[in-house]
């Protein structure tokens, strides 16, 4: 038999200014299974809160109803204060007289009968409330960051020094990302590999810190602080411990017409090769594809000249499972393929080229050595044309949002050029400058004042060629709206940022979701911006939304302090509010008949099979297991399941079916 | 007592509707007291038989709603709901029992107002198309059916 304590709260005047607190306390008096029924003037106050815990003794309460505010704002409370009378937390549940009754209507039998009756909705509920104690679940203190830009380099560094173990994966030979193409970075123009090397040095050294490069991640499976990863590693065609990284091979590779990655294209590389100078590891790998041994069975002259003989041919990829309770997700951006813009002239003008690209041009490490030259005839361009927006703010490209970054990048592009070819000219077009950030406004009213970089706001309708210029058509929309001719010697396509490609199978393979444009969805847009739908999975960087590096530096620590946090805890302790499949006694062993539709509705993959065996270890039955470290407690699975063997704790049917029931009958 | 007063159970999901109607008490706008809210973890909880439980025990009009589409606290929950929803409507349609008496609708955590005419109209409506008996009636005659 419940014996079931009611509390109504006046609120000070909030609530008993509308509804008659001392009849409801009456009428709730009444009712079977209530032992006491008192109202108060704060229930949540000191006092009143005391008078909850004296009760739950004294009268050997059941179950608690208080009737006051929101749930949503003080069940913690009261669930808190019954704890510590004694009773199960799960046993106490809140009506909601005034945000749903004392605040919405005005005085009158109408409203004091609605106050009834969801009190009596509740006390009934209660009655079907059982005990829940919180799901404990082990961590694994070791932190899985993919991507080794310089959002996971940030990510990682952090976690390891907060004295976590961290595994760093990248799926190029080297880590560093596309910061470690840039030139110099806005707004101080300072030089990019002089603030990012150091990092990934240190990232390579630390004791924390497991670098696994040119690996790709392949599985991921489990739950908040028990995932299990299987991890890709390519196969680099040497044995890096051998390998001391002299780069004899590099050099006497026969295939070195292969466009380089790392300078977008402008270089070339070697088939055998360390993509950068400053790369860390700085070990070379083969790229198989371009490799004249592996495409014609034969060559081996980076065989031959290695003084270690650590060229390993018929290595194969590896794959590493390792176990780790948090991952980290940085898998950066990548630029738009400006051939979509035709009318731009990009891969049919050698001289239309994209910002990256620019960027190592005016590279110190890049191509050119750092002078602004044409890819075309390795003439210094005096007139140069900057065109804004190259597929950003574009919904008839696709691209509707804004990169964010070019306005900035671009303002940079143009001030460089200034600083390296003193009598040229510079020209952008632009839809409008967005330069919102620390310095930013600064930094390009620098470029348009100190450095006489000539803005035009206006789109570019068309550039071709003519006598060795380039053409660039557009129009000024400032003042008297006229059509503009530059003829130009280069051209620089601000190409929108765009999701890496492959996003789209990497969020799926981690379960996490992603946006329109591929790019990954953070938990909320205001209040989590670093957490994924999936626990225990967090985001940092531009693989979330286009952005900057400071922006970037400061979400990549944010993770890193969310999986601090997760890390701090030796178990988690979550809510039971999750979904239980019933189990009885044999021969039933439980109603489930095993058609998993709860599995396909499940969006969490909670839901796993479980095989019930007789004692030789025969299958008498599968039926269908949530694992409470993954069920967050949607309850979508319940409505689906057709024999009604799944339920919810706490919204369970029994609890919603008596909900309905008892809010009807009134009399 | 001339007028008509409708009983509306409204099934809504914690996280954006019952959010909703607390900013609706918090803002202090007025709606009937008709409305009674009975909350849920998520309208994909909702399973459609509650909806025949409340006619069935006297309800004369039902309010259904959630986070709008793309807003569901638990990624997709108001999809199955609404996909249910479809479902279950043209069963209704094919029972004869009267569409009219569910509103389905989303109400996010910020529509305090849109929750406060939603109410109302749904009880006016309500109002107009009169009590409901039908469904009662069946499972009253169901209810003895089975204890013969």
């Amino acid at each position: 038999m419940s014996r079931i304590g009611v509390f109504i709260c006046h609120c000070g005047e909030n609530i008993s200014a509308t509804v008659d607190v001392v009849k409801v306390a009456e009428e709730a008096g009444k009712h079977e299974g209530v032992a006491y029924s008192t109202d108060y003037k704060y229930m949540c106050s000191e006092p009143g809160q005391t008078i909850i815990k004296q009760m739950i003794k004294e009268k050997g309460l059941t179950g608690v109803v208080v009737a006051a505010c929101s749930p949503r704002m003080h069940e913690p409370t009261f669930r808190k204060a019954c704890s510590e009378a004694g009773l199960n937390p799960y046993m106490c549940e809140m009506a909601n007289l005034r945000e749903h009754c004392s605040w919405v209507h005005d005085k009158s039998d109408a409203t004091t009968k609605k106050a009834i009756d969801l009190v009596r909705m509740l006390v009934e509920k209660v009655k079907f409330n059982k005990p829940l104690y919180p799901i404990k679940v082990p961590v694994t203190k070791t932190a899985l960051v993919i991507g080794g830009g310089i959002a996971g380099i940030q990510a990682s560094l952090d976690i390891a020094n907060s004295g976590h173990k961290v595994v760093l994966i990248e799926k190029d030979p080297s880590i560093g990302g596309h910061m470690s193409q840039l030139s110099e970075t806005f707004p101080t123009l300072d030089c990019s590999q002089c603030i990012l090397t150091p990092r990934m040095v240190e990232v390579a050294q630390h004791p924390n810190i497991t670098l696994m490069t040119y690996s790709e991640l392949e599985k991921l499976d489990g739950f908040i602080g028990n995932f299990k990863a299987t991890i890709r590693k390519k196969a680099k065609s040497i044995d890096e411990k051998l390998c001391t990284g002299c780069g004899l091979c590099t050099t006497k590779c026969p295939t070195k017409k292969i466009p380089s990655e790392f300078n977008a294209g402008l270089g070339f590389r070697t088939a055998i090769y360390v993509p950068f100078p400053q790369a860390v590891p700085n070990k070379p790998v083969i790229d198989k594809e371009n490799c004249r041994y592996y495409q014609q069975g034969k060559c081996k002259v980076c065989e031959k000249v290695c003084p270690t003989g650590a060229i390993r041919f018929n290595q194969e990829d590896e794959l590493i499972e390792i176990e780790v309770g948090a991952v980290v997700v940085a898998t950066g951006f990548n630029v738009m393929e400006p051939s979509e813009f035709p009318e731009y002239g990009y891969g049919k003008y050698k001289d239309v080229i994209t910002g990256l690209q620019f960027e190592r041009l005016a590279s110190a490490s890049g191509p050119t050595l750092g002078e602004i030259r044409r890819p075309s005839d390795g003439k210094i361009p005096k007139k140069i044309v900057f065109i804004a927006c190259a597929g950003s703010r574009d919904p008839a490209k696709g691209i509707p949002y804004c990169s964010k970054i070019c306005c900035m990048y671009t303002a940079k592009h143009a001030m460089l050029y200034q600083h390296k070819v003193h009598d040229g000219k510079s020209y952008i077009f632009y839809m409008d400058i967005r330069a919102g950030g620390k310095n930013y406004e600064e930094f390009t009213r620098r470029a348009i004042v100190e450095d006489e970089v000539n803005y035009i706001r206006g789109r570019v309708s068309k550039v071709y060629e003519e006598n060795g210029k380039l053409i660039v058509k557009g129009v000024d929309t400032l003042l008297n709206a006229r059509p503009v001719e530059i003829e130009a010697d280069m051209v620089v396509l601000a190409s929108a940022a765009v999701a890496n490609p492959g996003s789209e199978e990497l969020a799926q393979r981690m379960h996490i979701s992603y946006d329109a444009y591929n790019f990954f969805s953070e938990a909320h847009p205001k209040l989590k911006p670093v957490e994924t739908n999936t626990a225990g999975i967090f985001l940092a960087g531009a693989c979330q939304a286009p952005k900057d590096i400071p922006e970037t530096v400061s979400q990549a620590s944010g993770a890193a302090a969310k999986v601090a946090i997760l890390f701090s805890q030796d178990e988690l302790s979550r809510e039971p509010v999750v979904a239980v499949v019933n189990r009885s006694a044999p021969p039933v062993y439980s109603t489930c008949v095993g058609c998993f539709m709860c599995a396909t509705a499940c969006p969490y993959q909670a839901i796993g099979e479980e095989l019930i065996t007789d004692r030789k270890g025969n299958v008498i039955k599968k039926v269908a297991k949530v694992n409470p470290g993954l069920c967050q407690g949607c309850g979508t699975c319940v409505a689906f399941c057709r024999s009604k063997s799944i339920d919810i704790q706490g919204y369970s049917n029994e609890q919603m079916y008596t909900e309905v029931m008892a809010l009807l009958n009134d009399e | 007592m001339s007028e008509f007063e409708p009983k509306i159970v409204a099934f809504v999901c914690n996280w954006c509707t019952y959010a909703g109607a607390d900013l609706t008490g918090t803002s202090r706008i007025k709606y009937a007291q008709n409305v009674k809210i009975i909350r849920f973890p998520c309208t994909g909880r909702i399973d459609f038989m509650l909806l025949l439980k409340a006619f069935a025990e006297g309800a004369d009009g039902i309010i259904v709603s959630g986070c709008h589409p793309n807003d569901c606290h638990y990624t997709s929950g108001n999809f199955h709901a609404r996909r249910r929803w479809i479902t279950f409507r043209s069963l209704l349609d094919f029972l004869g029992i009267d569409v009219r008496r569910i509103q389905f609708s989303w109400v996010s955590a910020a529509e305090g107002a849109k929750w406060a005419e939603i109410a109302n109209t749904t009880v006016n409506n309500i109002r107009e198309l009169g009590p409901y008996t039908d469904y009662a009636k069946v499972a009253v005659h169901l209810k003895k059916e089975a204890k013969v």
